[in-house]
């Protein structure tokens, strides 16, 4: 196949026009003969029939569609019909970012009524457009700190989740101002030390990281961290999942500077974990200093209200090495599925969204801890929808035992970190059913 | 204007909190919510009406000519997204063992090694979600390169006519910026290059061809010039839809680029956004790739961690945009080797052609011919005090989105145009004549054209307004 509509006929005209006999010879006036390729060694073009048996062939070399129990930063939630179909719609996915705003209103009040909802989650007074995925948000949210504190150590939660860490490590590698300091969790309870903070905690200190329910999936005593934190003047950067914040105190709430996350909760396939989108909002004093799109209201000639793309100057386009971010591109059709979602949810459907996710993860915990052979890891039972058990049996066997029944089983702790042998983390959203949970637990019950 | 989310009444009838288990979701105060959150709560058929109705507000590639200059607006084809939509292969948790996810492992496989033919490149990593993802993760794997052989480079060369994610991305790697001056075409001397070129330079960003469509004549002296030096040669591979197939990077002096699947490889751009950039790398440079990396091994594809000495780390989260890759790859596998090659071929017909439909009506920036975009300056061509940016505005009256503008920032009043090989003679022809009527119309009726537009949703904005008056939420 191609996708070129030009007849030969029309070439010919062209050619004609551009005065040259072929393509070879317009391209000779440009391209030095030297540097020409040799032919491409790739196969030959298929048919639209040919390429989706191809591509059906390489889907059903996985196992997907499974009974999902795994999360730690990825979730199989439930998306409404209505997200795909608005999402589909070609106006939204095949237009460019919009920079000419009178030609991208629908684009643009979106991305408005998305900056909004963001605050309205998170309590928090700015939003921007999306950024690249939940690690990268925290990434960029250290920086921002780092920046307008003009401090250059920042404290992190040792749960917060690992990937985020790793992608922290790597954005801050190689400014060599910048010092990351990790704060411990108390291995008993699973929820950053207070006694651990405070003994970190000082002056020099930009920024505090802390993620709520944290990676092990424990809701942390946020109001209390921000406090410490803000005693030695030092940022407070909230790291929180969307759904819980039906629920779960606000960062706004207990005074964060920066709320960050992963956005795929909302509106997103897991898509093997990309793409998603990272959100970012911040208290009214950063705006200037925060990385991404922004998009603004404002009204035309006529005084008729419109949408922009605003506090442009910020952005690489015009500040280049001086902007806030290099990003440009950013998660925009994902971060409007995310916007589509919570419409159709609606403050009561968040709510109840919120307290369907937390009451199904009790039921699961309940019956799971209760289990020959399984107990909780930590002794704490403050957690939204995932939880960490501990087991004798053996869970490479367990893994494969619900695999064997369509069920993707929790993950297994150890990979990430050999502190933690035995340990099963599982998640449990609105989307598993009383039937596929009590099948998990009969299952684990079996299990050697 | 369509009212505003928050603006509708709540229409929902009968919200209930369905759960099939006890609902059991209470938590001590201290942790609980009292801000309230300000969402309305509405109906279905509400929420599909105003998501419609602003969705007619776009102009989008599939209802209009995008000739936006370095964007490569190509046409996004449908069965790519039919197949990204498979359940298979997005209904996967990343954290899925390796013998699960084959199929996805061997795709993105699959477009690595395309990507490695195309541009002559050894490696190639598919995890970064955008361009300027891609540009970063390129001088992050530079700078370590240097580091592991002991040498201190602390600085990257940028042409003026760069894009300015270049500069942005450079120093978000810690890298200090020499700006330099490229001649009125766009492309760079060999000679100016040698004198402000030091032992501390680690490397030059290039566009290749440049932002204004030319193709870089001293390429081979430039790369001779850096490699004595000891320093790298970067691609910025946002004009990559000019040369597949005909020049590969690598072949003529590169040593890392990216490539923006949702320009070259057609995915679409939704709105802003999700891209990929994939990164290429000659073979030693190999390690300093993000980890993880996917392996083959005895015909089963591995996720592997084994490069983590040397590699620069992770650059997001898992590995990758993957529905984007997925459809890059329909897209390489349904042209093929010579599909490619013709892409390119058109992309060059098609902005020659247009270039020709233009050239007398108003200034060229950079002579004759140009590769797949070209750029023009309307200074002097335009009566009455029109700008560039009212003949932009002036375009989407007439139904076109507007070609990108005031860019490359060396070009006064510049016009960049890049129509794509996607789009027909016919269409060219009526595009170009339009342009030619607004030139004239900025003669003859400039007020016109200085009101624009006036077909629109809504009349020019108030940009001042919007910023000095930050309004940015309901």
């Amino acid at each position: 196949m191609n996708y070129i509509p030009i007849t030969k006929k029309d070439k010919e005209k062209m050619l004609n026009k551009i005065g040259v006999k072929d393509t070879d010879e317009l391209l000779a006036l440009q391209i030095p003969q030297n540097l020409r390729a040799k032919q491409l060694n790739i196969a030959d073009g298929l048919s639209e029939q040919e390429l989706l048996n191809l591509f059906n062939n390489y889907a059903n070399k996985n196992k997907a569609n499974l009974i999902c129990f795994r999360g730690a930063g990825i979730y199989d939630h439930f998306i409404p019909s209505v997200v795909d179909e608005i999402t589909g719609r070609s106006e939204f996915w095949t237009a460019y970012t919009p920079y000419q705003a009178e030609a991208s209103q629908g684009t643009l009040q979106a991305i408005f009524e998305y900056q909004s909802m963001i605050c309205e989650l998170t309590g928090l007074d700015t939003s921007n457009a999306s950024l690249y995925d939940g690690a990268t948000a925290v990434a960029e949210a250290v920086l921002l700190a780092v920046r307008v504190s003009r401090k250059n150590k920042v404290i992190i939660s040792s749960a917060l989740n690992p990937q985020y860490i790793k992608v922290v490590k790597t954005y801050t590698d190689k400014l060599s101002n910048i010092e990351l300091i990790t704060v411990d969790i108390d291995e008993k309870n699973g929820k950053i030390s207070q006694e651990n903070l405070i003994s970190k905690i000082a002056d020099d200190i930009a920024a505090v990281v802390v993620q709520s329910p944290n990676f092990f999936g424990i809701i942390e005593d946020m109001s209390l961290l921000s406090e410490i934190t803000k005693q030695k003047n030092a940022l407070f950067i909230s790291v929180v999942n969307l759904v819980s914040l039906g629920l779960l105190q606000a960062p706004g709430q207990y005074n964060a500077d920066i709320a960050v996350g992963e956005g795929q909760v909302f509106g997103n396939a897991m898509a093997m974990g990309g793409a998603t989108f990272g959100f970012m909002a911040v208290k009214k004093a950063l705006e200037w200093k925060m990385p991404g799109r922004i998009v603004g209201k404002t009204t035309d000639k006529n005084g008729k209200e419109g949408f922009v793309l605003t506090l442009q100057s910020r952005e690489q386009h015009i500040r280049r090495e001086k902007a806030t971010s290099n990003i440009c591109t950013n998660s925009a059709l994902n971060s409007f599925a995310a916007c589509v979602h919570i419409a159709y949810l609606g403050k009561t459907g968040i709510e109840n969204l919120s307290k369907i996710n937390i009451s199904k993860a009790r039921y699961a915990f309940n019956l799971i801890s209760k289990l020959n052979g399984f107990s909780p890891a930590f002794d704490n039972n403050l957690f939204f929808n995932e939880f960490v058990i501990k087991t004798t049996k053996d869970v490479n066997k367990i893994d494969k035992l619900l695999l064997e029944n369509n069920i993707l089983g929790p993950l297994n702790l150890e990979q990430i970190n050999s502190k933690y042998k035995n340990c099963l983390m599982f998640a449990v959203t609105e989307k598993r059913t009383k039937k596929e949970i009590d099948k998990l637990v009969e299952i684990l019950k079996q299990a050697e | 204007m369509e009212k505003i989310l928050n603006e509708i009444n709540s229409d929902k009838q009968d919200i209930e909190l369905n759960c099939d288990v006890a609902l059991d979701f209470e938590i001590d105060k201290k942790y609980q919510r009292t801000t309230p959150i300000n969402i309305p709560d509405l109906s279905e058929s509400t929420i599909v009406r105003h998501f419609t109705v602003l969705s007619r507000k776009n102009f989008a590639l599939s209802n209009t000519f995008y000739p936006l200059g370095s964007c490569t607006m190509k046409y996004n084809p449908v069965v790519n997204e039919k197949i990204a939509k498979f359940n298979s292969f997005i209904n996967i948790h990343p954290l899925q063992e390796e013998e699960t996810i084959q199929g996805n492992l061997e795709v993105m496989s699959e477009l690595e090694k395309t990507l490695c033919e195309v541009s002559g490149m050894d490696a190639f990593t598919l995890q970064p979600a955008a361009g300027a993802h891609g540009e970063y993760t390129g001088l992050l794997i530079i700078s370590n390169y240097f580091k592991a052989k002991g040498e201190k480079r602390t600085k990257i060369i940028v042409p003026d006519s760069a894009h300015g994610t270049n500069p942005a991305s450079a120093a978000l790697a810690g890298f200090e910026i020499i700006s330099l001056k490229s001649e009125t075409d766009g492309t760079l001397s060999a000679k100016k290059l040698s004198e402000i070129l030091t032992k501390d330079v680690a490397a030059i960003m290039m566009t290749v061809p440049n932002t204004l469509g030319i193709f870089e004549k001293q390429i081979s002296e430039i790369s001779d010039v850096m490699h004595k030096n000891g320093s790298l040669m970067y691609y910025d591979g946002a004009n990559l839809n000019a040369v597949m197939g005909m020049v590969r990077p690598a072949d003529i002096g590169f040593d890392v680029m990216h490539i923006n699947l949702h320009k070259t490889f057609s995915t679409p751009h939704g709105g802003g956004g999700p891209g990929s950039g994939p990164v290429g790398v000659k073979a030693f440079l190999k390690d300093f790739l993000p980890s993880p990396r996917i392996i083959k091994q005895s015909d089963k594809f591995k996720i592997d961690f084994g490069n983590e000495k040397y590699s620069i780390g992770q650059m997001k989260a898992f590995f990758g945009n993957f529905p984007v890759i997925l459809k890059a790859c329909a897209y390489v596998k349904a042209l093929g080797g010579k599909g490619l090659k013709q892409a390119s071929e058109y992309a060059v017909l098609n902005a020659n052609y247009l270039l020709n439909l233009l050239k007398d009506k108003i200034k060229v920036a950079t002579g004759k011919t140009c590769m797949h975009e070209f750029v023009l300056s309307s200074k002097g061509y335009l009566g009455n005090g029109v700008k560039t940016l009212d003949v932009a505005k002036r375009l989407l009256d007439y139904g076109y989105y507007a070609p990108t503008i005031y860019f490359p920032l060396i070009v006064e009043e510049a016009m960049m145009i890049e129509p794509t090989e996607t789009e027909s003679k016919q269409l060219l022809d009526e595009f170009a004549d339009v342009l030619i009527k607004i030139i004239d119309e900025s003669n003859k009726t400039p007020e016109v054209v200085k009101a624009a537009p006036v077909n629109t949703p809504v009349t020019r904005l108030n940009e001042v307004q919007a910023a000095r008056k930050p309004q940015l939420r309901w």
